[in-house]
């Protein structure tokens, strides 16, 4: 089973609305996003949306990161979440760049257990970037 | 000088108490040798050839004393007595363990400095201008805007990942020492109707496809530099391609889509960006640029300067090529060579970085900087000082008198060190010097640089002449370049044909050499004017037609 990570350390998912891709999306249903897609695409549609998953195919496509920012910019207030291959290490810059949450599979939970993550739960902490804006980006 | 303020201070401690812990679960075996090499990679530590290696950022290239000594003792403590000075105004230390990183970093955080995104897919240290607030011919200094940079672009979370390394210089004078056509985004500071602003040049690169960047805005305020800068990278973080690590830097995404393309996504993405930049960002810039604020320049007599220069003609030959113009009245810009004939470009051992730090309390308003061409530079000396300066030089073996000249080489680490070699790079730059000694005050200005494979990593695209070291069937071969030009009329070398084996390499670059003294127009008629004069074939019949090999060797 999969477990979501946010500032309180590791939990059981509460969605249970599923998730769908972009093209077959319904309502209250989750939308997937891969880290190929443009955020674009998605204008116009953000406030019917709940919850957005964007899935890390890979830990080094950092393109989930721009995605993130860029929803948000859009105006996006929903549930966002980073799903697939994330580390511990990257937690801070998820939550910097607009993840609420990251779900993980138990695999990556056994090698990087709960304290790994709670490590960077001060991420708001020593962050350039609210310092040089002056205001949380969002 | 710009000094480390709390939040800094702090950031970095946390950054290192950070890393302590990957190294750790790395030891532990938590983290796989694939998760933590980005990681330590973020931390600039590769691993090489023979060990590890550590490149510590030197922030557009300035340092103070306590700094420069501080990296004389982590060489001793940690490494074997000396560091390297590469051409991104970084020093490697080529043979740390592991286990000692960590107090590595800690030992450089107690000078403000550290060894963030030096390496890795993310943006690297921000280099500019080794003249920077001492030259005569400077719009602005480059250095705020590059400290500015540094912090916005430090640990910035969307950045972290980008499809593949990210490299920015700046330059504050029309005449480019930062080479900023050549990096991923280079930054002019130009003035337009009184008011400063930058002129941004995206998708410049050298490595296997080199290309010179292209405007992509002529000017850009203050206000908005850092939301246009992020818009460029944040475009190119999702188009970049990920698919072949050669095709995905941002000068083939330019390439690939032109440059109209980029400039309006970036235009679309800026529009949402600046939104989230509140101004307190030009608050922050005003004080970085006040720590950045010039010395008081004294008016002092030359008298010295003149004396030892007509008395002394090692003095003299020293002044006239390793002195460059200040701004003040009295004072000059005093480069220190790091090409003492025969030795590894670039390297210097810890009682060397001692006596540059000495000399640079005693008469160099405590400033060091590292250019991009391997040297250290003593930014503002007062002339009546030289004299003095130049027989401290002297004792350490410093005092080389070649800057500008055929033996100011530049050179990667080549084979000797590096996992990507396909050649030696030193040994060819030690032999071409050896051999040059005599003849390069005769030739005069001539830029001769070196890779060690195609990644490029010693600019010799930019070469005057140019070596590029390479395998072919397990036998290193070199091929040459010539016209290349750094500056801002920024050209990439042509090639002149097939290469030449290690033990031939030399002797053709001579051949290349004499060929220039023997047609140029006067002696005033430099390497790359009798060039362009010329055009190659002359300089073709010398490497490759049998008489000219024969007569040469
Ligand atoms: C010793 C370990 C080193 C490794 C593994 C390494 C690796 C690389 C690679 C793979 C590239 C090509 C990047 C691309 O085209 O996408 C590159 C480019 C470059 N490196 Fe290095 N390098 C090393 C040392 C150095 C040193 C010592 C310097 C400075 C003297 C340096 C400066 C540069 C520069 C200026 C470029 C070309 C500019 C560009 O990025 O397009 N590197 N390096
Ligand atoms: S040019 Fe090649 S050999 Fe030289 S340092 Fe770069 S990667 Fe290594």
């Amino acid at each position: 089973m999969n477990l979501i990570v946010n500032d309180n350390g590791f939990s059981k998912d509460d969605w249970n609305g599923g998730f769908s891709a972009l093209n077959d999306a319904r309502p209250d249903v989750g939308i997937d996003l891969a880290t190929s897609s443009d955020p674009g695409e998605l204008q116009g549609r953000l406030d019917d949306i709940s919850i957005i998953r964007v899935i890390f195919p890979n830990f080094s496509d950092g393109r989930g990161f721009t995605i993130a920012r860029c929803l948000r910019l859009m105006g996006y207030n929903g549930r966002l979440r980073a799903a697939g291959h994330v580390i511990a290490d990257q937690y801070a810059m998820a939550r910097r760049a607009g993840f609420d949450e990251i779900e993980i599979a138990g695999a990556i939970a056994e090698r990087q257990p709960e304290a790994d993550w709670r490590f960077r739960a001060n991420w708001r902490e020593h962050d350039y970037q609210s310092r040089l804006r002056g205001r949380i980006p969002f | 000088m710009y000094n480390y303020n709390d939040f800094d201070a702090k950031f970095v401690a946390e950054r290192n108490r950070q890393f302590r812990r990957q190294v750790e679960r790395r030891i532990s075996g938590n983290l796989s040798e694939e998760e933590f090499k980005p990681l330590r990679l973020m931390n600039g530590l590769y691993l090489q050839l023979h060990a590890y290696m550590l490149r510590v950022a030197i922030p557009y290239g300035t340092l103070n004393s306590r700094q420069m000594r501080q990296l004389a003792n982590i060489a001793e403590r940690w490494d074997k007595g000396y560091g390297h000075f590469t051409t991104r105004q970084n020093i490697q230390f080529n043979w740390p363990k592991l286990r000692d990183v960590p107090d590595m970093l800690d030992a450089l955080a107690e000078v403000d400095m550290h060894a963030i995104q030096t390496s890795g897919n993310t943006i690297r240290n921000v280099t500019a201008d080794h003249f920077a607030g001492a030259a005569a011919d400077e719009i602005a200094d480059p250095r705020p805007v590059a400290e500015l940079l540094r912090q916005w672009s430090t640990d910035h979370p969307e950045f972290q990942f980008l499809p593949r390394k990210f490299k920015i210089a700046v330059s504050g004078s029309p005449n480019d020492r930062a080479v900023i056509r050549a990096h991923d985004i280079g930054i002019g500071i130009v003035k337009r109707d009184g008011r400063i602003g930058y002129c941004i040049i995206a998708g410049g690169g050298l490595g296997r496809t080199p290309m010179i960047g292209k405007v992509i805005s002529e000017f850009v305020t203050q206000e908005n530099l850092l939301p246009y800068v992020e818009a460029v990278v944040s475009v190119w973080n999702l188009l970049g391609r990920r698919d072949n690590k050669y095709k995905s830097r941002i000068k083939i995404t330019v390439h690939e889509h032109g440059i109209e393309k980029i400039r309006s996504l970036v235009e679309e993405r800026f529009e949402l960006l600046r939104r989230t930049y509140s101004g307190i960002d030009i608050k922050l810039f005003e004080e970085i640029t006040a720590a950045f604020s010039p010395p008081e320049f004294q008016k002092v007599s030359a008298g010295e300067f003149e004396l030892a220069y007509k008395s002394d003609p090692v003095f003299e030959s020293w002044a006239d090529t390793n002195l460059a113009k200040h701004r003040a009245e009295g004072y000059a810009i005093a480069q220190i060579s790091l090409k003492a004939h025969g030795q590894t470009p670039g390297d210097a051992t810890s009682d060397q970085m001692r006596a540059m730090a000495d000399m640079a309390e005693e008469y160099g308003n405590d400033e060091l900087r590292i250019s991009h061409e391997q040297n250290v530079v003593l930014p503002h000396v007062r002339k009546s000082d030289l004299p003095a300066i130049h027989s401290i030089l002297k004792k350490h073996g410093l005092a080389t008198a070649n800057i500008g000249l055929a033996s100011d080489i530049i050179a990667c680490p080549g084979m000797d060190y590096c996992a990507l070699a396909t050649a030696r790079s030193i040994p060819v730059a030690q032999d071409i010097s050896n051999l040059l000694k005599n003849l390069e005050d005769e030739i005069g200005e001539l830029k001769i640089k070196i890779s060690g494979c195609i990644n490029a990593c010693g600019h010799h695209h930019l070469g005057h002449i140019g070596i590029l070291g390479l395998d072919r069937a397990g036998v290193e071969n070199y091929q040459i370049t010539l016209g290349g030009d750094a500056t801002q009329n920024t050209a990439l070398g042509r090639r002149t044909g097939p290469g030449f084996s290690h033990d031939k390499i030399v002797p053709a670059v001579e051949r290349l050499i004499l060929t220039y003294l023997e047609l140029r127009e006067n002696s005033g008629e430099t390497f790359i004017e009798a060039y362009r004069r010329l055009g190659m074939e002359p300089f073709k019949s010398a490497l490759y037609d049998r008489v000219h090999a024969h007569a040469a060797e």
